[in-house]
């Protein structure tokens, strides 16, 4: 009570007036925010005047909601800090719930400000009101509806609070019109604390000394990290580093975790899941002790549930208390974030002088060599079409010695780039997990761009994916974005068609676009520069013109359309029982066979 | 595994939606609820407990007590069913008009139920009991002129003074 107190004491000294409006550029302001991604409308026209008379903030003007937040969670996952959008009422917010609900999946820290319609409007279905905080109550990690004024620089610094801290998510702040011309008291952050919001950071020693014993007992032991080590910031990818270096235990990743640990050390496997590669899938099958640092065991990662690593023991570390067992029961459970866990880990495993049980890292080390030796990416290579393996590993090779970040849309391109693009830092791949969002690359990489001028941004993307989102192509001209659009087009909807060919018995329903926009054209029409490449034998040229291009780039890729993205855990398949391609081991291609 | 009826209250801030998050989350991730009841519990504080009566395998449990957890309203959980320091209580309003009145009044009065409102052509009893002892009152109500129930659903506290 005394500290609460104090705080309203203080309060009531540092306050000063200001409109619902200017409370809202303000706070943002005290909250460090450079960049806000947002569209204009009838309900938030006061912000925007006071966006107008204030040039402290670069607002990005999209055009559709969905790209605005896109944007904010690649401006988000790329710098580490929350992304915000500025949306209007009604279909300003409907149209934003894509977004909320795919950072909601991935954890990325949004802070959403919605329009409402005036407070005695609401609920008599007054022009472009929609019950927004009823709408995205599923969709976000907390949202309000500030009805007064007074509330509301509270509202707003709780919001970044609770977008940023413990497990990171999306917020929404639903402010009426009139909310925002009235005049109200302004608190500033140190103000406010919330009275109920505290997530637990800090690991039990206990834990963390079990949890080095088990690793020094383990005689084949495996690294599974996840998106939780890149939220918890650049820190979890140093201490990850370390921790791998002192035990010499491999490592993989999912999806969202790529970068975290760099793909050019001996001891990384690949990313692991449905389209992992053999020796991770193999490997954490066969382990007997399983470290997941901030994964949630995905059903894209687990594959067949009953059969899932039948023989480890397994740590699960996450800051978020309901992923432990949610899916898989753990032998240890640690609630606590992953950068300050894994330092715990390192010192206590150096103040302690373990070691890994080497002989039988040995052995575990020339049993992964055997699963290597099976070469899962290895596709077939073609001097007549290109190949989409090929054109990811071209503009890999091309793109080294730069400052390069990479979005993805969702599909066969999404997978072969995380499968084939070397990540050696976090913070450098931005792709829609846990919703699959298609048409998330293009705004994302939006968002990247803002926050990185100077970076070389690529969305590696398929010709179905680019066409929900193609509107924000006018948003990188606007703003001088150079973003590269790398589109691996087949012409179909790659994944569709793959899964109707292998479990549908090749019933292509609805899975071609019998009409395709010239990409080209559509690329000068926006007042980019569009290229296309048909043959191998054109592609690096063509790919060092993108690169070159000081202008925004939509990339037409013409590769083989029946290309396959392999290897594959079909659904409801185990680990051990992937498919695999025709150039990798066939007996093993075989059984993979039989389970389709 | 086999289900398990669990009571759980959560202490709650005594915001706007606060009941619409809680219920959300059950139907959303398609957990069962059996009863529920809110009420403020602290004005000064701002604070009401939602008592959630509801039943599934320990391991949907234990999610749906994290899940609860995770929500930024929430100040605490409590799963009474496997403490040793709770109690719990429903209320029942029973309304009966049969021939034999009489014989229901008896009954009721050795159940533990009280006579409400007798004035009109049915009777309305009233009973606070565990909720396995108000289901033994309706099935004892029943042959005897049953005609309405309506039920609080539960309200669980500790015994402990903290």
């Amino acid at each position: 009570m005394s500290e609460s107190g104090t705080l309203a004491a203080k309060a009531k000294q540092d306050t000063v007036s200001l409109t619902g409006a200017e409370i809202v550029v303000r706070a943002l302001k005290d909250q460090g925010v450079t960049h806000i991604f947002g569209y204009p409308g009838g309900a938030v026209l006061p912000i925007y005047d006071a966006l107008f008379a204030d040039n402290g903030i670069t607002h990005v003007l999209v055009r559709h909601e969905q790209g605005a937040t896109h944007a904010a969670e690649g401006y988000a996952r790329s710098t580490g800090k929350p992304g915000v959008v500025l949306v209007t009422s009604g279909p300003g917010a409907t149209n934003a719930v894509t977004g909320l609900t795919d950072a909601l999946m991935d954890s990325i820290p949004l802070v959403v400000l919605t329009g409402q319609v005036a407070t005695h409007l609401i609920g008599t279905d007054a022009f472009q009101e929609a019950d927004t905080v009823g709408i995205t109550r599923a969709c976000t990690k907390h949202n309000w509806l500030v009805k007064d004024v007074n509330e509301l620089s509270r509202t707003l610094h709780e919001a970044f609070q609770i977008a940023t801290g413990g497990r990171p998510g999306p917020v929404v702040i639903d402010i009426p019109k009139d909310v925002q011309f009235k005049t109200g008291e302004y608190l500033t952050p140190d103000q406010i604390r919330h009275r109920s919001y505290k997530p637990k950071t800090e690991p039990e020693a206990a834990s963390v000394q079990r949890a080095v014993e088990m690793m020094a007992a383990a005689k084949r032991p495996i690294f599974y990290t996840g998106g939780g080590l890149i939220n918890s910031g650049p820190q979890a990818s140093a201490a990850l580093r370390e921790l791998a270096a002192l035990t010499g235990f491999p490592v993989t990743s999912t999806l969202m975790g790529l970068g975290a640990f760099p793909a050019s050390s001996p001891q990384w496997l690949g990313m692991l899941g449905m389209h992992g590669t053999y020796e991770a899938n193999h490997a954490m099958h066969d382990c007997d002790l399983m470290i997941c640092l901030g994964a949630r065991f995905d059903d894209r990662v687990t594959g067949r549930i009953d059969k899932f690593s039948p023989g480890s023991k397994k740590i699960h570390l996450d800051i978020d208390a309901s992923q432990i067992n949610k899916v898989v029961r753990v032998d240890l459970g640690i609630v606590a974030d992953a950068g300050k866990t894994i330092a715990e880990m390192v010192q206590l495993w150096k103040a302690k002088d373990k070691k890994a049980d080497a002989a039988a890292l040995k052995d575990w080390w020339a049993q992964i060599d055997r699963w290597r030796a099976k070469r899962s990416l290895a596709y077939e290579a073609s001097d007549a079409l290109i190949k989409p393996q090929y054109a990811i590993d071209r503009l890999y090779a091309l793109t080294r010695g730069r400052d390069v970040y990479i979005t993805t849309e969702v599909g066969q391109h999404q997978m072969w780039a995380a499968q084939r693009f070397k990540f050696e830092e976090p913070n450098r791949w931005m792709t829609s997990g846990g919703l699959g969002t298609m048409g998330y690359g293009l705004p994302a990489a939006v968002g990247v761009q803002m926050a990185h001028r100077d970076a070389l941004v690529i969305d590696i993307a398929g010709e179905a994916s680019v066409q929900m989102t193609m509107q924000e192509m006018s948003t990188a001209v606007q703003y001088n974005l150079p973003i590269k659009i790398f589109i691996l087009n087949n012409e179909y909807m790659g994944m569709v068609r793959q899964w109707q060919q292998l479990l549908h018995g090749g019933r292509y329903s609805h899975s071609y676009s019998e009409a395709l926009p010239d990409f080209v054209k559509m690329a000068e029409a926006f007042g980019c520069l569009g290229l296309r490449a048909s043959k191998p034998s054109e592609l690096d040229a063509k790919i060092m013109e993108m690169i070159d291009s000081p202008k925004p780039v939509l990339f037409d890729c013409r590769v083989d359309a029946t290309e396959n993205c392999y290897p594959m855990i079909p659904s409801g398949a185990a680990h051990n029982e992937m498919i695999l391609s025709k150039l990798s081991d066939a007996s093993v291609s075989d059984e993979g066979k039989m389970l389709v | 595994m086999a289900n398990e009826r669990h009571t759980l209250t959560a202490l709650v801030d005594n915001e706007a939606g606060v009941l619409a998050r809680v219920v959300g989350l059950f139907s959303g991730r398609g957990y069962n609820i059996e009863s529920l009841t809110v009420g403020e519990v602290d004005p000064a504080e701002g604070t009401s407990r939602i008592t959630v009566v509801t039943s599934g395998p320990p391991a949907v449990i234990e999610q749906i007590e994290a899940q609860l957890k995770r929500l930024v309203p929430v100040h605490a959980v409590t799963n009474w069913t496997f403490a040793t320091d709770g109690v719990e209580r429903e209320m029942a309003l029973v309304k009966v008009a049969g021939a034999d009145r009489a014989q229901a009044k008896a009954m009721a009065a050795k159940l533990g139920a009280r006579v409400l409102d007798d004035r009109g052509q049915a009777t309305v009893f009233e009973l606070t009991d565990a909720p396995t002892n108000i289901g033994s009152f309706i099935e004892a109500m029943r042959p005897l002129g049953l005609c309405d129930v309506s039920r609080t659903g539960v309200a669980a506290i500790s015994r402990d003074p903290g």
